[in-house]
């Protein structure tokens, strides 16, 4: 059987790659249609809206990053492979989607119209969702999320609320008509409409602030740029997700990335750009496949290029590939890199809205900013503002990772606690774990400790308490995670991202560095919390770039937050949460049975023994890795 | 360094198919370089040099900046162990450790048959999955040291 897609326009659609434009066009409300065609296009749009006539089935498949590599790919080939065999291929449609968020739960199958959603589907469970869901309509118990069929009653879905995220995992992220079906350019149409200079009232009014980590007001940004005069001004969208820890803009550029092509349009139009960039990292391959294709679609249904829906407004995008530097996040570094250059921050003033890409007024935002853009246009700025707090309206997406039962990508009203994200949405620790801290803003951000569990999140509050948005990675700490080690752990990568240029963040992040390795080997001196402390004040005071200027963070949240863990490697060289090597030892009982399985997992040939006899470590040998410890069926190896 | 002559082919056709090719584009280049060569070979950063009229020194500037490029030659197969926060928090050191043993060479060396590079990458993102693991583009999710050694031993044994 042919393709549902086929049936739009037999002339012009042979695939979802190169658009039926006469489709696109007639769900924008741009172009009648007769008889026949559209009969077949209203039939596409009640497909792509997840309602189709009696008699057909749609199952969608998650293929984001974490499901793909899950096995998406072989459920897939299952589905064919079954539907053909049963006969079913006119009947039941695969959609393969963008992310859906739940990657701990993946890979994803979801069934329309019935609404079912089935987690960790192996393809072995194909034949089953085929005989017994979609021929008999009957709900498979075990693939079932904790009993609960319909996403939405799903504890990690139910209190989010998705705006920006409204089509991920629901749409076709490498089809157009699935997008345009599903409200994509909507908002556009709107904005174009307007005056810039009211699309640009209209985000201010809406009080949205920059995603990325900064929280500046947009729309201020934008009139900046705009009253910019210049005869060129650039549009950059930074996606240069570099925040370890960190994925939305990767979800959103995988699974919807018509909003953010979206967003820059309008952005583009309000500030009066002709030409924009977007920065992606390399690291993302599948965000840039998936971001190409959407933009050469786009180009091919006019809604990019000369004249866009005939408003005589013109508007180019094009992708730049990042090569692997932090600092690239930084705005004037990360137009350094699209100049070809090291990217290296340069110093403000100027600001980009004045001589920014080429010395031309340019305007950065990052992707999730811009993927805001069309729901303010399309809703209004009174629907946005009916989300969030007073000063941090709409909502925040957050990657929510580390020691938590259920991770993945969730979006969530601003003014939401700790404790709902973690406990409620992430389903709260796993057995036998003890919560202890969140950390957000990635290696620019700190540590939020159980105290502050019930503080609602926003801009102020988190900066409040010393740590930061961010751009959005959460990730979740536990009783066995030191302090110390970890504060380390987001030196070690400043210091190794640091681009070199201003003396503070250069030096001064290695001295900070050096100090901490000293710590967790046990050689920490009472003095060495002060120099930390004089070292952070300089770095932060003194740096040249947002790097720098946040670099010392993660140091000064955990000192001030769990200060009596410091001690505790200073003073009675002992590590609380039994994670710095230095501190550790294993040791054999005389309890041992001499299975031989530890001295086959130790990764250095440390452990020797007869078998049936009691084994021993050699100290000088074991690289302490722990996995004797974690191995030994009998606990027989004791960690002290 | 690699004393094997550097057959510049590849790059001349790239740079007849893109004509207009300037310094803003230098890092584009340099990424289609290393596509098509694994590395950025000394003798093909002359040639881009004499192209785009840019300093070699200026270029090694650049390639030495971003932890993409590559001045040598990488192994068959590329382990790319994720080091990022949430990765980190579920134990991709003692995955590194692991290689490390099974390999004898440390994170950011090749073996000297050419065979293995290990590497390890701040952050791919797919943190729901941590800790994970890319080998050659692959990507593995939620590894184990068990996991790891059984990848690599499996890659090992199929070479021999």
């Amino acid at each position: 059987m042919s393709k549902m897609v086929t049936k739009c326009d037999d002339k012009v659609i042979k695939n979802p790659k190169t658009p039926c434009l006469n489709f696109v066009h007639y769900a924008l409300g741009l172009k009648e249609l007769q008889g026949k065609e559209k009969e077949n296009a209203d039939y596409l749009l009640e497909v792509y809206r997840k309602r189709p006539k009696e008699g057909c089935t749609l199952v969608y498949l998650c293929k984001g990053t974490s499901c793909l590599s899950s096995g998406e790919a072989t459920l897939k080939d299952k589905f064919d492979e079954i539907l053909e065999k049963e006969n079913l291929t006119g009947k039941v449609q695969i959609m393969e989607t963008g992310c859906r968020g739940f990657c701990e739960m993946g890979p994803l199958v979801e069934i329309f119209p019935a609404k079912i959603f089935y987690c960790q589907v192996k393809p072995e469970d194909v034949e089953r969702i085929v005989k017994e869901t979609i021929l008999e309509g009957k709900i498979i118990d075990d693939l079932l999320f904790e009993g609960l069929a319909d996403p939405d009653e799903i504890p990690f879905y139910k209190k989010q609320v998705r705006r920006v995220l409204e089509n991920s995992g629901l749409i076709d992220a490498e089809n157009i008509n699935e997008a345009v079906a599903n409200n994509a350019y909507k908002g556009l149409q709107k904005a174009l409409e307007l005056r810039p200079e009211d699309v640009i009232n209209e985000v201010k009014k809406s009080g949205l602030r920059g995603r990325g980590g900064g929280g500046f007001p947009t729309g201020r940004k934008w009139e900046i740029t705009r009253a910019n005069k210049s005869d060129v001004k650039y549009l950059i969208c930074n996606a240069d997700e570099g925040d370890p820890g960190a994925f939305m803009d990767r979800s959103i550029l995988e699974s919807d990335p018509h909003k953010l092509i979206e967003g820059m349009i309008i952005a583009a139009y309000a500030i009066g750009a002709n030409y924009g960039y977007v920065y992606v990292r390399a690291e993302y391959p599948l965000a840039v496949q998936r971001l190409t294709l959407a933009i050469q679609q786009a180009k091919q249904a006019g809604l990019l290029g000369k004249n866009i829906l005939n408003s005589g407004f013109d508007f180019d995008l094009e992708i730049v590939q990042g090569a692997g530097a932090f600092v690239c996040g930084e705005e004037t570094a990360l137009i350094a890199s699209i100049e070809g250059k090291r990217g290296m921050p340069s110093v403000k003033p100027p600001y980009p809205a004045q001589k920014g890409l080429f010395g031309k007024p340019t305007n950065v935002n990052n992707v999730e900013t811009f993927a805001n853009v069309p729901l303010i246009l399309r809703n209004g700025a009174d629907w946005f503002k009916e989300v969030g707090t007073e000063n941090s309206t709409g909502t925040k997406i957050f990657a929510l990772t580390g020691k938590v039962k259920h991770t993945g990508l969730v979006e969530v009203p601003m003014g939401i606690t700790i404790r709902e994200i973690v406990f409620d949405i992430g389903g709260g620790m796993p057995e036998g774990k003890e919560f202890k801290a969140v950390q957000t803003g990635g290696p620019s951000g700190g540590c939020i400790p159980a105290e502050y569990l019930d503080l609602p999140i926003d801009y102020e509050s988190l900066k409040g308490i010393g740590a930061m948005m961010g751009s959005g990675g959460l990730v979740v700490l536990d009783n066995e995670t030191c302090m110390v080690n970890f504060a380390k752990f987001f030196l070690t990568f400043t210091q190794e991202e640091s681009c070199g240029k201003c003396i503070p963040c250069r030096e001064g992040t290695k001295r900070m560095l050096e100090i901490l390795e000293r710590i967790t080997k046990g050689q920490g001196e009472l003095e060495d919390i002060n120099r930390l402390e004089t070292l952070a004040t300089v770095i932060k005071s003194t740096s040249a770039c947002g790097l720098g200027m946040s670099a010392p963070n993660p140091v000064l949240s955990t000192l001030k937050y769990f200060k009596e863990e410091y001690l505790a490697h200073i003073e009675d060289k002992k590590c609380p949460a039994g994670s710095c090597k230095y501190f550790i030892s294993y040791h054999i009982l005389p309890t041992c049975r001499g299975c031989t399985l530890c001295a086959r997992v130790c990764p250095v040939n440390a452990i020797s023994g007869e078998r049936k006899q009691v084994h021993v470590i050699d100290q000088d040998k074991c690289i302490k890795c722990g996995q004797c410890y974690e191995k030994c069926p009998w606990n027989c190896i004791a960690k002290g | 360094m690699t004393t094997k002559r550097i057959d510049l082919t590849p790059i001349k056709n790239f740079f007849a198919e893109h004509p207009g090719l300037k310094r803003n584009n230098l890092i584009m280049i340099l990424q289609k370089v290393q596509e098509l060569y694994g590395y950025l070979p000394e003798e093909v950063i002359d040639f881009i040099s004499e192209e785009i009229k840019v300093p070699k020194a200026k270029i090694y500037g650049v390639a030495t900046f971003y932890s993409q490029f590559r001045l040598e030659p990488q192994g068959k197969y590329v382990i790319n162990i994720c080091n990022g926060t949430a990765c980190h928090v579920k134990g991709a050191p003692s995955l590194v450790d692991e290689v490390e043993g099974i390999l004898g060479i440390k994170s950011g060396q090749t073996t000297p048959d050419g065979l293995f590079t290990l590497e390890t990458v701040n952050c791919i993102g797919a943190c729901g999955l941590a800790p994970a693991v890319v080998i050659n583009d692959k990507i593995y999710g939620k590894v184990t040291p068990e996991k790891i050694a059984e990848l690599v031993n499996q890659l090992k044994a199929g070479e021999k």
